[in-house]
């Protein structure tokens, strides 16, 4: 960066070599307002308005025939004289293999979900008359859920999927998860830390200290869940509102990625680049160099203000 | 690539078509004429056959059928192997709860153990067809059986030998109501390492199983998640791993014993070694628990007793007042300053609660003063907010408002925020002691207006909620259903209050979205308190509660005897709390623990205060207390 600096002004002065000054007549002389303008102008890193930025990426991976991940995507900016927070809307469901209809129970998730948070926040876009939302967004995400899990019982009966669906309003992220699909935040400190919790046996063993981490990546039953959307009476959905990183990111990805790339590897291979849709990319043929056993799915966001 | 879906309904009920199943009329090895299947298990089917070479009378056995799918010629043959070795060990047992092995032979895939027939159902099968809850003294009936074939089988030599797959489906019950163990992991499904996510685990399985140790302690874990369930009707299958401890045996079956709920809670311990030692013990445990003599003992743990003193607390310092102190107190420079409703603004000296001056206004005050610059402000009802040097208690300015001023002042931005009665939130110059501006409601303002990220938040009587930048203008409203007496309180762009209609509010400060929103039972008045991702609040049902913030779970409650109207406030790793039964209560806030509580002679509305350790409380006794934090 200071390199550059020292460019522009070789540039903007000229290459005026002054002979070495002696040290007891340096003169410090104060920028111009020229000058001044240009360095805020390198430095400056606010947008407006604010505003999410989104890119996905998919594979059926290399040992698989047939994709039961499903993702969407969705962002909306209003902006002018009376404009609304950024929106966003982004899900990952992972249908259950061995299954019947796997792919079909994802997508009906996903459909359903969608449908119903649009509906509620974005109303007018289809014409709708204006109701007042009442209820917070956590009730909203958990009457989605509800929705989709009768609609998986219907159109899927006997099948299951995971889902992980996070709904940006301005700064404020509210996940709802059940599975062991993952979000992950991205922050402007390099941190990068998982905010959902894997519903899975082994995630509650070493939750309780019986196993370590490193056993659990290799556990022969890493694959078991004890809780699916699709499955079970009384399902609960693990709901979490948490800010998001101003310019940071938010991965959410299926256990194709997560399962098979590292963490540090993840969090490499997205600040490398060079923009966010290559390195969602990336994301994906790390999964796939790994053997590719799963479904791979990823949904990289990024707030910008 | 096998998937399981674990739906507790499915066993006994249905006899699903299996490809390959035998045919009734088969004739097996010339002996056993196949009648019908009773179960379908996991490698294969159970039937109901008859032995002919007992042709003069029908004898009934059970045939266990193993089809050996694995496509590997070594994996089949080491199956086979370990099939015939458990069916030799099983052969040699004699027990009458264990059903007798005749016979078992193998035909090309498929393997076959020809078992004692038990005629009655499983209880996984029974809890399936019946309603209600089975009667503790049945559970405990059966529960002794299964000690004994336990006790049994792990007193067997050379080795003992450990069942690992107790659980409701592998109990029978026969015609004469005793248990019968089936299943010894002769027809177990062979895992190799499976692709796909399976749904549903094991549920009665104890933790180190999964690592691949199961030891005495495994069938004690197992015994006891059998007990849960049949006492409960709630299948483990069905929730998160080894999560007993949230599903309490007396909260779900509140006709079951505490004796019985804690012998079945040390059977569930996680640590094997927390576990009983023996089945031995398991069964004495039973055994004590059903004595009805009034020798029943404590089993287990007792829950934890509070490090609690009810006596022996004394303040450092008390000061009366003439009339009830409603309001709290604030500290400024060593000295202490409350108002009273005895229209007094009191100024002590923080450490000894000596006098210094006091001021007085024309009115009650239930404000909380605010400092600023070695001024003290605050608001009476006698309609003026009122601005005094710290020192010495002489007047500097009033300010008017229309009506009642009991809003508490917030100072920010050289400017001092205040709502009154006459419904407008007032901006005043702190220096000049002139309005800045004012801005109309609609209903009177009664809470401290909160300033965080350049807008300035309070809500008012008639549940409005606002949220005004520093000249005045909305930059959003929400409405609650009822008043929000309550102070706001932000926290990294989250707004917390309560309102009347008994919720605790959780927006998002920049743009008033209800992010969530936390039921108690009754109104609330409280302002709440946030610390390390919890808000703490409180109801005039008489609790404190502890809301997650991220999730809104409730992390614990302590219930007061009386409403609870003022607000808590966290010290160090306390919780401090008046409630309108008169005590001021301090608690552990991460477990709602209480470390003690101090008995004032009045309802107490009032926040505390802390500082320094020490904790400032008033009290409608008319009684401020300084007592050690």
């Amino acid at each position: 960066m200071l390199n550059r600096i020292r460019d522009f002004f070789t540039t903007l002065l000229g290459k005026n070599k002054t002979p070495e000054p002696a040290l007891d007549n340096i003169v410090t002389a104060p920028l111009s307002e020229a000058q001044l303008q240009s360095i805020r102008a390198l430095s400056a890193s606010r947008y407006e308005p604010m505003h999410l930025l989104a890119t996905t990426a998919q594979s059926v991976g290399r040992q698989r025939e047939l994709n039961e991940d499903c993702l969407f995507s969705l962002s909306s900016t209003l902006a002018g004289n009376t404009g609304s927070p950024p929106f966003g809307l982004f899900i990952i469901a992972d249908g259950m293999g061995g299954h019947q209809y796997g792919e079909v129970a994802s997508n009906t998730a996903i459909r359903v979900i969608s449908s119903f948070v649009m509906k509620k926040f974005q109303g007018a876009l289809f014409g709708m008359p204006p109701t007042p939302v009442e209820e917070s967004l956590q009730e909203i995400l958990q009457a989605a859920i509800a929705e989709a899990q009768k609609a998986v019982l219907r159109e899927a009966p006997g099948s299951g999927t995971t889902i992980t669906a996070a709904l940006v309003l301005g700064q404020q992220l509210t996940i709802a998860h059940i599975g062991d699909s993952r979000a992950y935040l991205l922050y402007n400190d390099q941190r990068m830390e998982a905010v959902t919790r894997d519903h899975s046996l082994v995630r509650r063993l070493e939750e309780l200290g019986q196993i370590t981490a490193a056993e659990a990546a290799v556990h022969p039953q890493r694959n078991v869940l004890y809780r699916a959307l699709g499955q079970g009476d009384n399902l609960e959905a693990d709901i979490t509102t948490i800010p998001f990183p101003m310019n940071g990111y938010l991965l959410l990805c299926s256990d194709g990625l997560w399962g098979v790339v590292p963490d540090a590897d993840m969090r490499r291979i997205i600040t490398e680049g060079p923009t966010m849709q290559r390195a969602c990319q990336n994301l994906i043929a790390a999964a796939n160099a790994a053997g590719g056993p799963d479904n791979i799915s990823a949904v990289l966001v990024q707030l910008l203000g | 690539m096998e998937t399981q879906i674990i739906d507790g309904l499915s066993s006994g009920n249905e006899k699903r078509q299996v490809t390959g199943q035998l045919a009734s009329g088969t004739n097996l090895v010339n002996r056993y004429l196949i009648q019908e299947v009773i179960g379908v298990g996991g490698m294969g089917s159970v039937y109901r056959a008859r032995d002919l070479h007992f042709p003069n009378v029908v004898k009934l056995v059970a045939v266990k059928e193993m089809i050996n799918q694995a496509p590997d010629p070594l994996v089949r043959q080491t199956i086979v192997q370990n099939f015939e070795r458990e069916a030799n060990i099983l052969a040699t047992l004699s027990h009458p709860s264990i059903p007798r092995i005749y016979d078992y032979f193998t035909l090309e895939n498929r393997s076959y153990l020809v078992l004692e027939f038990v005629n009655g159902k499983d209880m996984e099968s029974m809890l399936a067809q019946t309603e209600g809850f089975i009667s503790e003294q049945q559970t405990l009936s059966w529960a002794l059986e299964l000690c004994d074939v336990l006790i049994f089988l792990h007193g067997h030599k050379p080795d003992p030998i450990i069942f690992r797959d107790m659980k409701p489906s592998n109990v029978m019950i026969n015609q004469h109501n005793r248990i019968m163990l089936v299943d010894f992991g002769i027809a177990k499904p062979f895992q190799s390492g499976q692709k796909g996510t399976m749904i549903g685990t094991e549920g009665y399985s104890p933790p180190e199983q999964y690592r691949g140790e199961a030891n005495i302690q495994a069938d004690i874990y197992a015994l006891g998640a059998t007990l849960h369930h049949l006492l409960t009707r709630r299948d483990p299958r069905l929730e998160a791993p080894f999560s007993f401890a949230e599903r309490p045996v007396r909260k779900i079956n509140p006709s079951v014993s505490i004796e019985m709920e804690a012998v079945i809670n040390t059977a569930l311990q996680y640590n094997a070694s927390d576990r009983f030692k023996s089945v031995e013990d398991f069964k004495s445990a039973l055994l004590s628990a059903g004595k009805k003599t009034g020798l029943l003992q404590h089993i287990g743990p007792s829950p934890a007793a509070p490090v609690f003193q009810a006596t022996g607390i004394k303040p450092i310092w008390t000061f009366q007042c003439e009339d009830e102190i409603r309001g709290s107190a604030m500290i400024y420079n060593g000295t202490v300053y409350a108002g009273c409703y005895d229209n007094n603004l009191y100024a002590l000296n923080a450490a000894t609660g000596e006098f210094i001056w006091k001021y007085a206004a024309e009115g009650g005050i239930v404000s909380r003063p605010a400092a600023y610059e070695d001024s003290i402000y605050f608001g009476s009802e006698d309609h003026r907010v009122h601005a005094v040097n710290a020192r010495s208690g002489k007047v500097n300015w009033t300010y008017y408002t229309e009506d009642r001023v009991r809003s508490s002042p917030r100072i920010a931005e050289g400017h001092l925020f205040i709502g009154s009665d006459d419904k407008f939130l007032h901006a005043v110059n702190l220096v000049t002691g002139r309005r800045a501006w004012t801005f109309d409601t609609g209903a009177e303002i009664r809470g401290t207006p909160f300033v965080a990220n350049d807008l300035v938040f309070f809500g008012n009587e008639a549940g409005d909620f606002f949220a005004l930048d520093f000249r005045g203008q909305v930059k959003w409203r929400y409405k609650a259903k009822r008043n929000v007496t309550s102070s706001p309180w932000v926290q990294e762009n989250s707004v917390y209050f309560n309102s009347m209609d008994g919720y605790l509010y959780c927006l998002d400060a920049r743009t008033g979205f209800l992010l969530w929103r936390f039921r108690m039972d009754k109104p609330s008045i409280v302002s709440p308190a946030v610390a390390e991702g919890l808000v703490f609040t409180g109801s005039a049902d008489g609790c404190i509660y502890a809301v997650e913030a991220k999730t809104t779970r409730e992390v614990w409650r302590f219930k007061t005897d009386h409403q609870v109207n003022g607000s808590p406030v966290i010290y160090r790793d306390s919780l401090y709390c008046g409630s309108v039964d008169g005590n001021l209560y301090c608690l552990e806030y991460r477990t709602g623990r209480l470390r003690w509580k101090y008995a004032t002679k009045g309802p107490i509305t009032a926040a505390p205060l802390a500082y320094d350790d020490i904790v400032y409380i008033g009290s409608h006794d008319h009684h401020l207390y300084a007592l050690l934090a």
